[in-house]
């Protein structure tokens, strides 16, 4: 990795233009190009809808796409769907292996599946070492925590140890302590040479990624680094303290030149439009103007700026 | 490296039947349905569809009182279809009787009964039937054309020398005792498979697909035909075991008897349960949730049950429901299984009817392998 700007990695592991799924008039996915090294993680970060899943099932064959066009190892994902899903290792959103069958039962199956070769229950018993299974071997999914269900999805799913990792969502259902260890998990397999890439909701998870694609109805709204998608976040960004249960966010988010406001326990964190003159001296002006108290300080952007200046509604053009 | 291949396939495959197998041993309604739904059809069936009509009620007014009437009444209660309650010299007795429907048949012998057997041109018996049972008017029909009581009575008796009972009798080859269940427990077989290997693995893809399993397996290297056979493998052994039971019960239950060879039995029960099952596949992907997959699976099993010979005789049905018949693979079943089971025919015998399953197999699985795609849209 070579500082702030570079997602690093090797070669190009998936790559898409001008990417489009459309479900009737609905348009999922909308003309997103991606690059994506390998060996390196790569987040989706986007909310509910954004086309973070339909992007993630196109690139591995299962959805086609309405245009445009994709590339897994230099494999088109229409033509060489079968050939791709050998290499690849998929966890949908929702747990998808066996609730009806053991911990063991279902990595066995999934053994079978891919043809693994050679002594395949040390294969299974080493990923069970790993993730942490050993104690469940004779539990049936159905009855795992989600802790547990996910660690035996991710053990499932590098079984046959892909060169590329598709991960949907893969901690919401997961207690935190469970989420570090996850990703602690994911960095060894991105160091062992996989190409990792994984959609998420949460900050804290995108910020770990080496690069970060932000998604918002179907359209890539901002791409790079978390740390060079800080830095070159539209907006300055103040913090206000001491103003909490006064008339202060309404007044302003009224204002014209303010993208958003966001209340953080006693603090107001506002984006302000990059470049606007004395905002931290007119906004002083606007709390002395209606009594109320506070102290007013310029910080840094954290991604859930980028966030929401990406994906605010003026952005999104049209 | 071919073999490698085909290695991996069957890899794969015996891997989907495996994890078929563990899955339903562990849905306790399932498996109890493969042992539960046969025994309680045959059950219902053998005891409850009952075509023949036994024991009727008659009253005999014998004018004649000849050792040969007499010998006349005796054949007639050998087919006990007749059981004789009343004797009668009275005709008004006999018709009160049968007003009060406490006889449900009459016979009437007259005086000159012997004569008008040797020569006469009028009947020789007159045979009372309620009409108001629906059934019984078929018996009358039966009786009417034994030889004997026909108009123009004619061969041995013609002669009048002896009374010959192989005349008399109601003899129905393969069935001798006309009993229903003989006719039921074969077809029961068809029906049985029909029920429950369309109604098993109809929801054997679909479930996958709602429990979300589908889009984890379609990312995975298994391919179609694999996950079809594979899903297909156990209810196959499934379907086999049924069949035995069916023919044990019957046995046992209804004293069916099985005449032809074992092994042809079970090769054509074989391609059966593979054609119903190949239907099942079919209706399995054009559902998109188990109920509806269920919902299906009785559209199929409905015209199989009443268009395929059955319950009605195939003969009598319109031309278009001869058609549609001709669709169902129970319709050629039933033709292979009472040949074979009754009549102890061979398999080149009913080799027709074998080709028509193979065709309605190879259709069916070629369609769902078409239809199923290993994508989501």
């Amino acid at each position: 990795m070579n500082g702030d700007s570079s997602i690093g990695g090797g070669g190009t592991a998936i790559s898409a233009r001008q990417l489009t799924r459309k479900f009737g008039d609905k348009v999922a996915v909308d003309h997103i190009d991606l690059d994506i090294p390998s060996g390196r993680i790569y987040g989706f970060l986007g909310p509910n809808g954004s086309g973070k899943s339909t992007t993630l099932r196109m690139l591995c064959g299962m959805l086609l796409p309405s245009e445009g066009h994709a590339e897994v190892f230099g494999l088109s994902v229409v033509k060489d769907a079968e050939a791709i899903r050998r290499r690849l290792g998929y966890m949908p959103q929702k747990f998808s292996l066996w609730e009806d069958l053991t911990c063991d039962e279902n990595l066995r199956f999934i053994a079978d599946l891919y043809g693994l070769e050679g002594d395949v229950e040390a294969r299974i018993a080493a990923a069970r070492g790993t993730y942490n299974l050993d104690e469940l071997r004779r539990q049936r999914a159905g009855t795992m925590s989600g802790g547990q269900k996910q660690r035996l999805a991710l053990a499932a799913a590098t079984l046959h140890e892909p060169e590329l990792l598709l991960l949907d969502e893969p901690t919401s259902a997961v207690d935190p302590q469970s989420r570090r260890d996850f990703w602690d998990g994911l960095f060894q397999l991105a160091d062992a040479g996989a190409t990792i890439l994984v959609s998420t909701h949460y900050m804290d998870e995108a910020e770990r990624c080496h690069g970060l694609a932000i998604l918002a109805e179907g359209r890539l709204v901002a791409e790079g680094t978390p740390r060079a998608l800080m830095n070159g976040v539209e907006a300055d960004i103040y913090e206000i303290e001491g103003a909490d249960g006064s008339e202060a966010p309404k007044l302003v988010r009224a204002l014209p030149w303010v993208h958003g406001v966001t209340q953080l326990g006693i603090r107001l964190r506002v984006l302000v439009k990059r470049g606007e003159n004395d905002a931290e001296s007119r906004l002083r002006a606007l709390l002395a103007q209606h009594g109320i108290a506070g102290s007013i300080a310029r910080t840094t952007a954290s991604l859930e700026d980028v966030f929401v200046v990406a994906t605010r509604p003026d952005k999104r053009g049209h | 490296m071919a073999t490698n291949r085909a290695r991996a396939s069957l890899r794969r495959l015996f891997a989907v039947a495996t994890k078929e197998v563990r899955q339903l041993s562990r849905d306790r309604v399932t498996f109890g349905m493969i042992v539960g739904v046969p025994m309680l059809q045959i059950v219902l069936f053998g005891y409850a569809i009952n075509f023949d009509v036994r024991n009727l009620a008659t009253v005999v007014q014998d004018e004649a009182n000849t050792s040969m009437s007499r010998e006349f009444i005796a054949q007639l209660k050998a087919t006990q279809v007749v059981h004789v309650s009343y004797t009668t010299n009275s005709s008004d007795e006999l018709a009160r009787l049968m007003r009060e429907g406490r006889a449900s048949m009459a016979v009437v012998i007259p005086k000159d009964f012997e004569r008008r057997l040797q020569s006469d041109t009028r009947p020789v018996v007159q045979i009372l039937v309620d009409g108001s049972q629906p059934s019984l008017a078929g018996v009358a029909g039966g009786i009417a054309a034994m030889p004997v009581l026909a108009r123009h009575g004619q061969g041995p008796y013609a002669g009048g020398k002896r009374m010959t009972p192989r005349r008399i009798e109601i003899r129905t080859l393969y069935n001798p005792e006309k009993r229903t269940a003989v006719q039921i427990v074969p077809a029961l077989i068809g029906v049985i498979l029909s029920m429950t290997m369309v109604l098993f693995t109809s929801g054997a893809i679909v479930r996958e697909r709602e429990r979300g399993n589908l889009e984890l397996l379609i990312a995975t290297p298994l391919g179609r035909l694999e996950l079809m056979v594979g899903k297909l493998l156990p209810y196959v052994v499934i379907g086999l075991i049924q069949t035995t039971l069916i023919m044990i019960v019957g046995s046992a239950l209804f004293n069916v008897p099985v005449v032809g060879n074992l092994a042809n039995l079970y090769a054509a029960t074989l391609m059966f349960i593979a054609a119903t099952l190949g239907l099942g596949l079919f209706v399995s992907t054009l559902a998109q949730t188990q109920f509806q997959a269920f919902q299906l699976a009785f559209v199929t099993l409905l015209p199989s049950i009443l268009l395929s010979g059955f319950m009605f005789p195939f003969e009598g049905m319109p031309v278009v429901a001869q058609w549609i018949a001709q669709v169902l693979p129970l319709t050629h079943f039933n033709v292979i299984i009472r040949g074979i089971m009754l009549r102890g025919a061979d398999l080149p015998e009913v080799w027709p009817q074998l080709a028509k399953l193979a065709v309605f197999l190879t259709v069916m699985l070629a369609i769902a392998v078409a239809r199923f795609k290993k994508r989501l849209d």
